[in-house]
């Protein structure tokens, strides 16, 4: 699946509601460590073992910020992870792919052992 | 029991197996050079190397490294002004232009495999095979190591003004520290926030005068100096620091960000685990051709003793110009 971008009015509907945990990367173009983050995620987003277990996408902070006031972003990159609507995992600053892959491995695993 | 022929076959499967191995190890790519970080003096070793047509290959995590921070570059000789992100971004481009091949990952270790053969593995687990290797580590923005520093990190405290600078709109900031980054980073927040205060813990900014002066000058900067941040208060977030002077006279500043500018240590692992010979501080000790204590490995930028400790983006590129430089005269001593 292909990495998705969310934005103010669609954030309720395709994050909050959503089924499968959500990964929500917040960032901005005027910051370089988020836009080495970027291609990071479209790697992640194509990842077939992640494929319908969980949604991966960004959220420009310049041109959403209600989305980004609301959940308090004061510094970027910066990623969480919803379930349920519930913030499960938020990381802070420019991630290795595989520091994140663990964290959403270990988010979807837990899902399945409480199933 | 078992018949002969399987136990044949079982054989034959661990043949096949172990060529196997043996064809992927047999593939594992080898270069001349490859430098690790990509900031100014890797790029620019890049530079140097590709010229010098040595097969190379150029492996960071941030490219640009942490000169993609700063605001505004005034004392690069070829610029009136220009942003870290923009000047990095052209060496990355010019560097591209003659060939070289950037990987973004992060090194996580390196080991001698032969004689003459380094091996170089990432934290993606790919592994490279090369002769020689220059180090351009950088440095990490060091911390104030106070308790609640990790809880308040993206919650108001920052080590990135560029990148969250933008966040603390008409707020009240401050930053730690007294060095050219400090006062660059008080005047950039100066056109956001609604007021700036540079704690010091000297009686004088050590920042170039060109810059301390404007930052004097600055109506909305406020500095205090002999004092040290003590304390970070707030629930959720960052809301108070406590200060404290020589003479343990404390007292609190409400703000609403905090950014912390007191400088940068050299990494760790990759130094220790190849014991490399460092000063005091973990610095990489180089000699004036950027050698270090081990053969075949050169160091190059701000991890380095080098440039009498001036660390700035010229020196860094001077410096990667010169490991590069080293590295060609000894490949062609090889031959």
């Amino acid at each position: 699946m292909a990495k998705l971008i969310f934005n103010d009015q669609n954030f309720e509907e395709e994050v909050l509601k959503s089924e499968i945990p959500v990964l929500v990367d917040f960032w901005a173009p005027w910051c370089q460590p988020c836009l080495m983050m970027a291609p990071i995620l479209e790697e992640l987003a194509e990842d077939k073992s992640l494929e319908g277990k969980i949604k991966i996408g960004a959220l420009n902070v310049d041109e959403n910020p209600q989305t980004a006031s609301r959940f308090g972003i004061m510094s970027i990159p910066t990623i969480i992870i919803f379930q349920k609507g519930i913030i499960v995992d938020q990381i802070i600053g420019l991630q290795a792919k595989e520091n994140l892959l663990a964290r959403i491995n270990n988010i979807i695993m837990n899902k399945e052992v409480k199933k | 029991m078992r018949s002969p022929f399987l136990l044949w076959k079982n054989f034959e499967a661990l043949i096949i197996i172990y060529k196997t191995f043996l064809y992927f190890d047999s593939m594992q790519e080898k270069y001349s050079l490859i430098i690790v970080g990509a900031g100014p003096a890797g790029l620019t070793a890049s530079i140097y190397a590709s010229r010098y047509n040595i097969p190379h290959l150029l492996i960071g995590s941030l490219i640009g490294g942490l000169a993609t921070e700063a605001y505004k570059i005034e004392n690069f000789p070829t610029e009136k002004e220009i942003s870290g992100l923009e000047l990095t971004q052209k060496m990355k481009e010019k560097a591209e232009s003659l060939g070289a091949k950037i990987i973004v990952d992060q090194v996580v270790d390196i080991t001698r495999k032969e004689k003459d053969v380094f091996e170089v593995k990432t934290r993606s687990a790919n592994s490279f095979l090369t002769e020689t290797i220059i180090l351009c580590l950088g440095t990490i923005k060091r911390k104030l190591n106070l308790p609640q520093e990790e809880k308040f990190l993206g919650k108001g405290i920052s080590y990135c003004a560029t990148c969250d600078g933008p966040f603390f709109k008409e707020k009240v900031v401050a930053v730690v520290g007294g060095s050219d980054s400090a006062a660059v980073t008080a005047l950039y927040l100066s056109e956001i926030a609604e007021k700036v205060y540079i704690i010091y813990r000297r009686e004088e900014l050590r920042a170039q005068e060109a810059i301390k002066e404007k930052v004097i000058k600055n109506e909305k900067i406020e500095i205090i100096y002999n004092n040290n941040v003590k304390e970070l208060r707030g629930d959720t977030q960052l809301k108070e620091i406590i200060l404290e002077n020589k003479y343990k006279n404390s007292f609190s500043l409400k703000i609403d960000g905090l950014f912390v500018e007191i400088g940068g240590v050299p990494p760790q692992t990759i130094i220790e685990s190849l014991n490399l010979e460092t000063d005091g501080q973990g610095y990489i000790k180089i000699k004036e051709d950027g050698s270090t204590s081990i053969k075949g490995i050169w160091a190059a930028g701000d991890v380095t003793t080098g440039s009498n400790g001036f660390r700035q983006i010229i020196t860094a590129c001077a410096e990667g110009a010169i490991a590069a430089d080293s590295v060609h005269r000894y490949l062609i001593n090889k031959k």
